[in-house]
């Protein structure tokens, strides 16, 4: 049976009443469908979209200047004069739709998702703060990515913004954010950040509280905004591999691979089995690494050094190996569009599973010990709960959803190369508090140490890396990859002589510091470490 | 506890000696860093550490400095929470426009004498992200800067050598 099954369904609902839309061209997006609306069914397709239990997996502008007729459907297009590309990408099942349509730069407004789908909330004042789309009926009017750097009428992504601003003048501190208060006798507010009291990315977060329980929080971010969209304009596929391998660095490699899928699948170019084989091997080894000193830094932030040193330990040497073998601790600029830079020897090969069953030996009982420590479970258990209906509206990916009951995951269930030849195990849990997070974790790290052998077991022979076709003007494509964070999106469009004219990273982080403010409700601010921390959202990964 | 005794006493010291320059070279600066430390800073330096605008990875090698195979406090060294118990401040990434004036302020609260760090390509010239409208670039651009560490990240190694260094420059800035 062929997949998207509910997508003939959302048609019939939608041809009901609007029947204009335009499925044409359907798989310029693949993996994804894409349909083509009017404006002003925007928010219908949104309501049906929620009406038949969709997940939303964000939204994003695409200012096209001058030249909106670069696609076949949209040369008929009535508009005049510069206009914007609004696209949104929903899913279930793994399968995607992705929604599209314009508007002229001079009116942009669309009916806003948000009211539907919370998790969308920032990413829609984050179009709007960029490329000064609007959007109607939107709750919360505040801006988001933009603090004081630019004004409220300039709009950073517009071909008419210059890269490099329109002020030089010192940018002062965004201190007239207007938080959302709780009044009421006994509650008082907590400022915290930008600079936090450790070695950490820079954001805001409020708090109100009464006693020790917190009513309210409020995250604001936007600090580490370098302007990423921006910057990746103008740029050669190479030039974009290395912008995107620094969106956040934790996540260089799944950031490298969404964005070389994407570029990859704009211009039809097929990879070697080699080269997604390593590609996934690199992957995994992130995976690892960064669950590894999560573990370890949730337990210190209860008090349990032990599990910390330990984790930092074993991590340390995952880190040195690949500095050995792939040139760099974190993987940076391993992965280049058409293949990876790097190839694995005889001895490589050897080495690496060694360094598996070394792994796999060493975490055997340390992953015991903190499953089952009684000093780790009072502080664990029941701290920090995500509701799976709240993990649901927010559309959270990775080990946040999988601790709560969603188990989705991108390997699994849309499996690009090579997860399409190797079985995916995906944890689930169901309690959705801390100690859910880190069982998830560690059940994730013995998977990926599992997958990796098989990978290895079956690593095809031949070229790493195949010549990168010149990309046309106007060919676009999406990427869709299964960070460690969760599902990572990334959108593309090329102009002309092969050089980008959007680019659009789309980090799980965008869902999961909503489901932080959710989730530390009821619980005091001596756990909001520990709660942050089994989130651990990516700041420069959303700031963009 | 006995596993955790068993897994502790299994793991054994992993800790590493400090960074090896060339053995001459590593005696004189460790005597010179001891010596400094001890005149200056009253035996122990504090650092307070700000992202400035980096991707976190800058953060991932800091952090690493921590892990029981470099244990930096062994010298002396150790992160603080509070500028004001500062005496360097480490400073990663491109200076972002939403984080000047915060890093500013960061700077003005370390009491003098203080070293300014900058750890990273981003922080020592831009990187791949440069000047925009969204970054002022280098660290330098922002605060003064006494002592780069390149590399995208810079390793712990490099972290640890360039915090030695650090102290032997000859700085009378008050």
């Amino acid at each position: 049976m062929s997949r998207f099954d509910w997508l003939s369904e959302f048609l019939a609902r939608f041809e009901d009443d609007h029947p204009i839309a335009r499925y044409e061209d359907v798989r310029a997006l693949a993996p994804a469908h894409r349909l083509e609306l009017d404006a002003e069914d925007w928010g219908a397709a949104g309501k049906i979209a929620a009406a038949m239990g969709l997940r939303h997996a964000g939204v994003w502008a695409d200012p096209l200047g001058d030249r909106p007729s670069e696609s076949p459907q949209e040369s008929g297009s009535e508009i005049e004069g510069p206009a914007i590309r609004v696209q949104a990408c929903l899913e279930r099942d793994g399968d995607y739709l992705i929604l599209q349509t314009l508007v002229p730069e001079t009116r942009p407004v669309l009916d806003s998702h948000t009211p539907l789908f919370p998790g969308v909330d920032r990413l829609e004042r984050h179009a709007q703060d960029l490329t000064g789309v609007r959007f109607h009926g939107h709750p919360d009017e505040r801006r988001w990515t933009r603090h004081q750097a630019w004004s409220t009428d300039d709009f950073p992504l517009r071909a008419d913004f210059p890269i490099e601003g329109r002020s030089v003048r010192r940018t002062p501190a965004d201190v007239d954010y207007p938080f959302t208060r709780i009044q009421g006798s006994g509650v008082y507010e907590i400022p915290v950040g930008p600079v936090h009291a450790g070695i950490i990315e820079p954001g805001h977060f409020r708090f109100q509280a009464a006693g020790e329980d917190v009513m309210r929080l409020e995250a604001r971010l936007g600090y580490v905004h370098r302007g990423i969209e921006k910057l990746a304009v103008g740029r050669d596929p190479q030039g974009l591999m290395r912008l995107a391998g620094r969106v956040s660095g934790d996540s260089t490699v799944a950031h490298a691979w969404a964005a070389a899928q994407a570029m990859e699948r704009a211009v039809g170019c097929a990879l070697p089995p080699r080269a997604t084989s390593l590609r996934a091997i690199l992957a995994e080894r992130e995976r690892i690494a960064n669950h590894l000193g999560d573990i370890g830094a949730i337990c210190n932030d209860v008090g349990f050094a032990f599990a910390h040193v330990q984790c930092a330990r074993l991590r340390e040497q995952w880190q040195r190996r690949s500095a050995a073998l792939f040139s760099h601790r974190l993987m940076m600029d391993t992965l280049v569009p058409g293949g990876v830079a790097h190839d694995i020897s005889e001895t490589d090969f050897r080495e690496l599973r060694l360094d598996h069953a070394a792994l796999h030996k060493a975490i055997a009982p340390l992953f015991d010990i903190i499953d089952d420590h009684p000093s780790l479970d009072d502080r664990l258990i029941g701290t920090g709960i995500l509701a799976q209906a709240d993990a649901r509206a927010l559309g959270c990916t990775g080990y946040v959803g999988k601790a709560s009951g969603l188990a989705f995951d991108v390997r699994r269930d849309n499996p690009y190369a090579p997860y399409d030849q190797v079985r995916v195990e995906v944890p689930g849990e169901t309690a959705g508090d801390v100690a859910a997070r880190v069982r998830v974790r560690m059940k994730e790290v013995c998977a990926s140490l599992w997958m990796l052998d098989r990978l290895l077991d079956a690593l095809p022979e031949g070229e790493i890396a195949v010549p990168f076709p010149l990309p046309e003007e106007g060919a676009v494509g999406l990427g869709l990859v299964e960070g460690w964070r969760g599902e990572i999106l990334c959108f593309v469009r090329f102009a002309a002589e092969g050089r980008i004219a959007r680019y659009f990273p789309r980090d799980p982080s965008w869902f999961t510091w909503p489901a932080l403010e959710r989730l530390i409700h009821g619980n005091i601010v001596p756990d909001f470490p520990v709660c942050n921390k089994s989130v651990n959202g990516s700041y420069a990964g959303v700031d963009l | 506890m006995f596993r955790i005794l068993k897994q502790s006493f299994r793991t054994g010291v992993v800790t590493e000696a400090p960074p090896d320059h060339d053995d001459g070279e590593l005696e004189r600066l460790g005597i010179e860093v001891r010596r400094r430390i001890d005149a200056r800073f009253g035996g122990s330096l504090a650092i307070r550490q700000v992202d400035a605008g980096s991707c976190n990875g800058c953060e991932l090698e800091i952090h690493a400095l921590d892990n029981p195979f470099y244990d930096v406090e062994r010298f002396g060294i150790h992160f603080v929470a509070s500028p004001r118990h500062a005496d360097v401040l480490l400073v990663t990434g491109p200076v972002s426009r939403h984080m000047e004036t915060a890093l500013r302020r960061t700077w003005r609260a370390i009491p003098s004498p203080k070293f300014v760090v900058a750890a990273g390509t981003c922080a020592c010239d831009g990187g791949e992200i440069g000047v925009s409208y969204a970054s002022c670039g280098p660290i330098e651009n922002v605060v003064p800067v006494d002592v780069k560490i390149p590399g995208c990240p810079p390793s712990p190694m490099d972290l640890l050598k360039g915090l030695l260094g650090a102290l032997v420059i000859d700085r009378e800035r008050v």
